[in-house]
Parts: structure tokens; C-alpha cells; sequence
């Protein structure tokens, strides 16, 4: 499957692809791993116009210690994640949560911001940022903005990002080298999660994100308030799945889903 | 558009599509037909050849991507008529059987070794997630990646 015909420009800076993508207009796409957009190009369900390839972009590719917090450059790879010292000692969840993204080849090409901007539901990444409360350092042609991850993800797919918006940084709380658990459930080892659950230890509470369970990712509200309010994990993930909207296809129902979100929110909660 | 990358320590430059796939370009404009195109969604993995030494999935790359890389495939791991150890060990321990996927196999292993040299079956059998066989059930083929490891830490 060949994608449909574009234009190729390839940017040197984060500076570069917001004129690019400025230039050439909302049928323009920044390309940086691949992993998602090349699939849907192939599919025909994405035909941008032009694609304004961010592989040379080289500066935006760090995990860095701000001091109360961390800073990822959007193009670093999930490999890189996976291997980050600076990540394993001040927030090992996100570590582990790219480590099970994909494939070892996915994981060489797939970056952290190509993730985030891509806004799939089903992806491990977003979730985890979601728990962290993550910040999403955004440029567009009139400077830069943040944006929190609570107010990102809009729907399928959909995001805050203006189409000439580049995410260029994420940064999360420093959490530490233990206190989450990541339960990933799928029938192939490569596969997205049929559904996910994460709970981390954040800032003197538990948060906990969902991955497949709806449009977007999501925050499981209700198990946090019962947690808060001092219920056992057992009797707070019964409440996994309420506000969830899970999806139907091949791998599941919306009610098995939803009882998938109760069985991996418990031994998430149980594991931390 | 222009592109041009090192292939098995050869140099090759062509006017392609910018939607030409690095497999594409590999198989029709190299010629190199080792390369294998399995499920064509980035599943499979038997496309996989290493771009600056890393596995990646060549259905999945834009060859504009690799523009300036090099690339390994499988016509290019042996030097010589000397194997590479990875290939030895699965000819030794019969790590195929229709061998529609080994090329792909054999480079991300070689990617994975390169990773973790002193791999545990566990390591193996998560590191080729990627890579998808249909016929040998995987035991030889972590067998051939296990012998491979102890023989290229012998070697070293």
C-alpha cells in the first residue's frame, strides 16, 4: 500500500516547520516518527497535502532535570525513553509505560511527541502523561503556550494543537523510581491495549488513567475519589469504568471493556 | 525528489516519489529483494532492516526518511562468505522454515544482541514482539538467537 501523492519539506528547527507548516497550509502535517501517520497515509484515511518532516530536528530530542520537574523534547524516541537514566530516577513510570509501546522497531522510530500529538486513545503514552498532569510546551507563529494535559485531548484523534501549533516539549512532576503499575492487556504482544490501566503515585495521592476506553484518554475519576475518600482497591476499582464511553470492535465489547477496566484498575492499584 | 543513502556499505543515489516507501526503494530501486513485504501495516516485521544500526520496519519508513542513513539488509549482513553469527546460528538450529520472515528475524536480531548482548529467553522472546512467524512456533528461533549471543560473546 503506497500513500496517496505529497509535497516533502523537511525542517531544520522547531522555528523551520512552524513557518513551513504556516506556509503550506491546513493540509499540511509535521511528520516526526511515523509510526502513527505513515500507517493512515498508507490506509488513505490521512492524505495530507504536504508533509513537513521534523527527523532533522535535532534539539528537540532530551530528557532533561528542571530542577522541580522534568523535560522531554517531543522528538525524543521512546527508545531513548526506555534507556534514560535521568527518567528511571525521577520518573520511572514513564520509563516503563515506553517500554511497552509497539515493538523494539516501533520503539527506534516512534517519538514521545509524535504520540501525544497523534491523541489516540488506545496509545500508552497520552494516558500516562494524562496521570502525570503533564504540561504540553506548544510553538506557534506567535510563541509558545502551554497546555495541560487535562484540556489536550479532545476526541478521537483530536487535540488542542492549532494545525500550524508544534508540540515541541512535555513536562512532567518528578515522581520517583517506584509507586505506579501499568497493566496492558492484549491478545498479540505488539498490539495497542485492548484496555489499559495505569496508577501512579503523584503528589501525595493516586492517580489513575485509562487507555482505550473511550475518545480520548482518560482519567478514572471515580476510582480516585473512592481511593481519596479511603476505599479499598478492590472496592474503588468497581468504579473503573464509570463516565467511560469503551469502544466496540474485533477484540472487545463496551461491557466487556468495561469489566477489563475493573480487573486491571484493581491489580494496578493492588501492585502499587 | 533526490535521495541517496549508504546500502550495505554501498552508495546509492535515485529521483524518487516523496511517497516511495524504504522498501520500495530498496527492492525496486537497489534491487535488493532480501527484504521481504509481509502484512505491509508495520506488524509483521519481515521488512525489517536496520537504518544506522537500529531495526526499523522499512514498510513503515519513508525511504526520504533514510536519506543520508545507512542501511543494513540482509544481502549486506555476511562479510564475504563468512556469515554473520546471527545467520550461522540459525542455519545451525534450524531457526526457519519457509523463511518467508528470517531476513526480517535475523536483522532484528541482530538489532536486539547489539542492545542486550547477554539476553535471557525473555529478553529474546520480548525483543522479537515485532516479528511475527507462522510456521517454527519461535522455540528455534530463540534457540538460534541464544546460541548467536553466547557465540559473539565468545568471539569478543
Amino acid at each position: 500500500m503506497i500513500p496517496a501523492a505529497f509535497d516533502y519539506v523537511r525542517a531544520g528547527s522547531a522555528a523551520e516547520a512552524v513557518s513551513l507548516i504556516g506556509e503550506h497550509g491546513e493540509d499540511a502535517k509535521f511528520l516526526a516518527g511515523g509510526m502513527s501517520l505513515l500507517p493512515l497515509m498508507k490506509l488513505r484515511l490521512a492524505t495530507p497535502s504536504v508533509l513537513v518532516d521534523l527527523g532533522r530536528v535535532r534539539d528537540l530530542s532530551y530528557v532533561r532535570d528542571g530542577g522541580d520537574h522534568l523535560a522531554i523534547g517531543a522528538l525524543t524516541r521512546h527508545r531513548d525513553l526506555e534507556t534514560s537514566d535521568v527518567l528511571a530516577q525521577h520518573c520511572a513510570v514513564l520509563q516503563a509505560v515506553a517500554a511497552q509501546v509497539g515493538d523494539n522497531q516501533v520503539r527506534h522510530r516512534g517519538t514521545i511527541g509524535g504520540s501525544v500529538a497523534h491523541g489516540d486513545p488506545a496509545s500508552d503514552l497520552p494516558a500516562a502523561l494524562l496521570a502525570l498532569d503533564a504540561t504540553f510546551v506548544v510553538q506557534g507563529p506567535n510563541g509558545t503556550r502551554d497546555l495541560a494535559a487535562s484540556e489536550f485531548f479532545r476526541g478521537f484523534l483530536e487535540t488542542a494543537l492549532s494545525p500550524d501549533e508544534l508540540l515541541i516539549e512535555i513536562r512532567v512532576r518528578k515522581t520517583g523510581a517506584t509507586g505506579f503499575a501499568y497493566e496492558k492487556f492484549n491478545r498479540r504482544a505488539q498490539d495497542w491495549a485492548i484496555v489499559g490501566a495505569l496508577a501512579a503515585r503523584v503528589n501525595g495521592g493516586t492517580h489513575v488513567a485509562l487507555v482505550n476506553m473511550g475518545g480520548t484518554p482518560l482519567r478514572a475519576v471515580a476510582v480516585e475519589t473512592a481511593l481519596a475518600q479511603g476505599a479499598s482497591a478492590a472496592d474503588a476499582a468497581r468504579e473503573a469504568a464509570v463516565g467511560t464511553e469503551p469502544p466496540a470492535d474485533l477484540n472487545a465489547s463496551p461491557e466487556y471493556r468495561a469489566h477489563l477496566a475493573q480487573v486491571l484498575v484493581r491489580r494496578a492499584l493492588e501492585a502499587i | 525528489m533526490r535521495i541517496g543513502m549508504t546500502v550495505n556499505a554501498a552508495a546509492y543515489d535515485h529521483d524518487v516519489e516523496a511517497r516511495t516507501l524504504l522498501v520500495q526503494y530498496l527492492r525496486e530501486a537497489c534491487g535488493l529483494t532480501g527484504t521481504k513485504i509481509g502484512c505491509d501495516t508495520s506488524s509483521c516485521g519481515a521488512c525489517t532492516v536496520l537504518v544506522d544500526g537500529e531495526s526499523v520496519k522499512s514498510c513503515t519508513m519513508l525511504a526520504a526518511q533514510a536519506d543520508g542513513a545507512s542501511v543494513t539488509t540482509i544481502e549486506g549482513l555476511a562479510r564475504g562468505d563468512e556469515w554473520h553469527p546471527v545467520q550461522t546460528a540459525f542455519h545451525e538450529n534450524h531457526g526457519l522454515q519457509c523463511g518467508y520472515c528470517t531476513a526480517g528475524m535475523v536483522l532484528a536480531s541482530v538489532s536486539l544482541l547489539e542492545e542486550i548482548p547477554n539476553p535471557t529467553e525473555r529478553d529474546v522472546r520480548l525483543g522479537l514482539e515485532g516479528n511475527l512467524c507462522r510456521c517454527t512456533g519461535y522455540h528455534n528461533i530463540v534457540k538460534s538467537v541464544l546460541a548467536a549471543a553466547e557465540a559473539m560473546r565468545g568471539a569478543k
